[in-house]
């Protein structure tokens, strides 16, 4: 059977996100990684292929990104993919959320493939969204915020973390799955594997060879526009209670909650 | 033409902005290590300097990691650049000065011994068991009365029938008791020679040194050998000279450049967080001229060390690396980072003299630094001899 992971570049966590206001698009100039909860995603597919119960013959990282996108995926590969796809074209630029997912679904209707994993959400955009919309064009179930994933048979059983609890799903394949990244702890990738990226085959599509409509895609295509934007209320400094005397501070803390009504 | 530089905000963990000069790839190398150190050093380091350990486990990881040899080239190791293996070194010593030792030992020392001196028996039978971490190495030139003068040395061997027959001791080595196999140099009636002597050797044993206030992180060991009885195999063939054992530690030398400036990093890394947060007189002393000129200095340091450094990585990757470089390289970068943590200490006043906050421990450990693979004087007089041609030594 053949996984496919959805992965993105995005800001690296270190860079602080600042909308730019010329184009009410998130400033994406600075340093760039790979989507941490993409890792998760990926370490999901190693565990699926090592585990044995599914014969994972392949795993495909696949994204839609600028030009510098490439970096995302030969991470993806030195973290165990076998082979990328790299949707890139001009006429993408600023796809809102269906929009991208309509595109990646086009681009994952090629690839055929048994299963569809993915972060729940990145780090730039937070829309948690994007696994629905693939799910929806490629008419497959869809589960999101999965933290843990069984192979029974033919079905995956999937504990899915929710507001309330946990809630324990089966799903069959064809799937499209997103999960968190209290799923797994991702590996280190090895040198030899980060040495070795470039090697693996690589694929670049037009959203043309993707069949993708322009209509649908791009600025123009997309439905949801930004308007203005506002910086949260600062929040008022906080209280910093010095750790002298552990006894005295625990009061103060009881005393503080205590005051707010907390306990 | 001048270009606006107006937009170019500068980064205090990177304030020349070197990580432009890497390749991408260099870039995932380094950031797989830092991730790696972040995550299974720091937050056990300070505990194994007190204990005055080092997990072998660890060796394991680092094999894993593709770390042990990783520049060398076939028997399963990596084959990644000297700049990237520098990159590697710099982040582990960012974390402890005795964790990049294991792998300085391991790989440029040990490995690094048999891949360019040994027989291709000796390498397919112990390099890729080492390289993955399964098999440790240590590496057996200092003795007790010949540190910077190995030509003193005592440690002899000679010949029996087709057999060898070594007897003498070896002092401060790394990894010694927890090595699975030494490389121990002797003299010998053909000059001096390597071996490959194996734990359990009859006649070989192992005495760790304690009392150590320095690289505590890290196992020393004195090797005891009396009158062991090797193989003819047990001799690498190919080295006849201490060039042999002085190709090596220029192997290693070459990483602790590196390993130097992140050592360097780190302790003014913790001495910027502290002087910001660290109120005194009703400010942070951050806002004092005194800190901050002390920060500036920091920073120059790191980032001067850092690029000599990668310096010497661009040659060394162009094959025009000489000896001379690497301790030019050695002699300012340790010094460099030495002057940096003594520094750092006193900005953390008290909490400076913990293993709370990783500045001590560097600091200490950089005194080990500056003495093993050469000690400072003795990169000053190589220098020195090649400034001026005159060998100022005896
Ligand atoms: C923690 C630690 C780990 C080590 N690990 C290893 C290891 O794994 N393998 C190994 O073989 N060795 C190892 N060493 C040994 C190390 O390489 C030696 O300590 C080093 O070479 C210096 O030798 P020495 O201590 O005998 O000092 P000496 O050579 O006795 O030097 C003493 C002082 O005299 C100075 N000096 C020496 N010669 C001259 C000269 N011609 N002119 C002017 N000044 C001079 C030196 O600079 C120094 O200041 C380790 C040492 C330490 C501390």
């Amino acid at each position: 059977m053949k996984i496919c992971v959805l992965v993105k570049e995005v800001p690296d966590a270190a860079v602080t996100k600042r909308i730019d206001p010329a184009t009410g698009r998130l400033d994406r100039s600075g340093e760039k990684n790979l989507n941490p909860y993409d890792t998760h995603a990926i370490e999901a597919a190693m565990q699926l292929k090592e585990g044995g119960q599914l014969q994972v013959d392949e795993i495909v990282a696949i994204t839609m990104g600028p030009e510098s996108a490439v970096r995302a995926l030969h991470k993806a590969v030195s973290l165990g993919a076998d082979r990328s796809v790299h949707l890139t074209d001009e006429a993408l630029a600023g796809s809102d959320v269906a929009a991208t997912g309509y595109a990646l679904a086009q681009t994952l209707k090629r690839e055929n493939p048994d299963l569809v994993l993915l972060g729940q959400q990145s780090d730039d955009g937070e829309c948690y969204t994007i696994g629905a919309v693939v799910a929806d064009h490629l008419q497959a179930p869809s589960l999101t915020q999965v933290i843990s994933i069984e192979v029974d048979g033919d079905v995956l059983r999937c504990e899915r973390q929710a507001e309330y609890g946990y809630d324990t799903v089966e799903v069959e394949l064809p799937a499209v799955i997103s999960v968190g990244d209290a799923i797994n702890e991702p590996r280190y990738p090895s040198l030899k594997a980060i040495m070795g990226a470039k090697k693996k085959p690589l694929e670049t599509l037009s959203a043309a060879d993707a069949g993708i409509d322009l209509s649908r895609v791009g600025a123009a295509g997309s439905q949801v526009e930004c308007g203005s934007f506002k910086a949260p209320p600062a929040k008022a400094a906080g209280t910093i209670i010095e750790d002298e005397d552990t006894n005295e501070t625990v009061e103060k803390i009881v005393a503080w909650l205590d005051e707010r009504k907390l306990i | 033409m001048s270009r606006d530089t107006a937009k170019v905000a500068v980064r205090p963990g990177d304030f020349l902005d070197i990580d432009h000069l890497l390749s991408d790839e260099e870039r995932d190398i380094r950031d797989t290590v830092r991730a790696f150190v972040r995550d299974r050093v720091v937050p056990h380091v300070g505990e194994w300097f007190e204990a005055g350990t080092l997990p072998v486990e660890l060796a394991r990881e680092l094999g894993a990691l593709g770390l042990l040899g990783m520049h060398l080239e076939g028997y399963g190791c990596a084959g990644a650049s000297a700049t990237a293996y520098g990159l590697a070194c710099m982040e582990l010593e960012a974390g402890d000065s005795g964790v990049r030792s294991l792998v300085s030992v391991q790989g440029s020392l040990a490995m690094y011994a048999i891949w360019r001196w040994g027989s291709e028996e000796q390498k397919r039978h112990w390099l890729p068991r080492m390289a993955a971490g399964e098999v440790i190495g240590c590496f057996g030139l200092t003795e007790p009365d010949a540190g910077s003068d190995p030509a003193s040395m005592r440690t002899r061997a000679r010949r029996d029938g087709s057999d060898w027959i070594l007897h003498g001791q070896k002092m401060w080595i790394t990894n010694g008791s927890v090595a699975d196999v030494a490389i121990v140099w002797a003299r010998t009636d053909e000059g001096f020679r390597g071996f490959i002597v194996p734990k359990g050797a009859k006649g070989f044993t192992t005495q760790d040194i304690h009392g150590k206030l320095s690289l505590r992180a890290s196992i020393t060991s004195e090797l005891l050998l009396d009158d062991v009885r090797l193989p003819a195999d047990a001799m690498l063939p190919e080295a006849t000279s201490l060039r042999g054992p002085l190709s090596c530690l220029n192997e290693a030398r070459y990483g602790i450049v590196w390993g130097a400036a992140g050592a360097a990093r780190a302790c003014f890394e913790a001495a910027l967080a502290y002087a910001k947060d660290r109120v005194a007189f009703g400010r942070p002393i951050a806002a004092t001229q005194l800190q901050q000129s002390r920060l500036a200095h920091m920073a120059l340091e790191v980032n001067r060390a850092t690029l000599l450094a990668l310096h010497l990585g661009r040659l060394k990757d162009a094959g025009r690396l000489a000896p001379e470089h690497v301790s030019l390289g050695k002699l300012g970068n340790v010094n460099a980072a030495l002057d940096v943590a003594r520094a750092a200490r006193q900005v953390l006043g008290a909490n400076g003299v913990t293993l709370e906050y990783p500045v001590i421990r560097h600091m200490s450990n950089l005194e080990s630094v500056v003495t093993y693979e050469g000690t400072a004087d003795v990169h000053a007089l190589v220098v020195g001899g090649a400034l001026t041609g005159i060998d100022a030594f005896r």
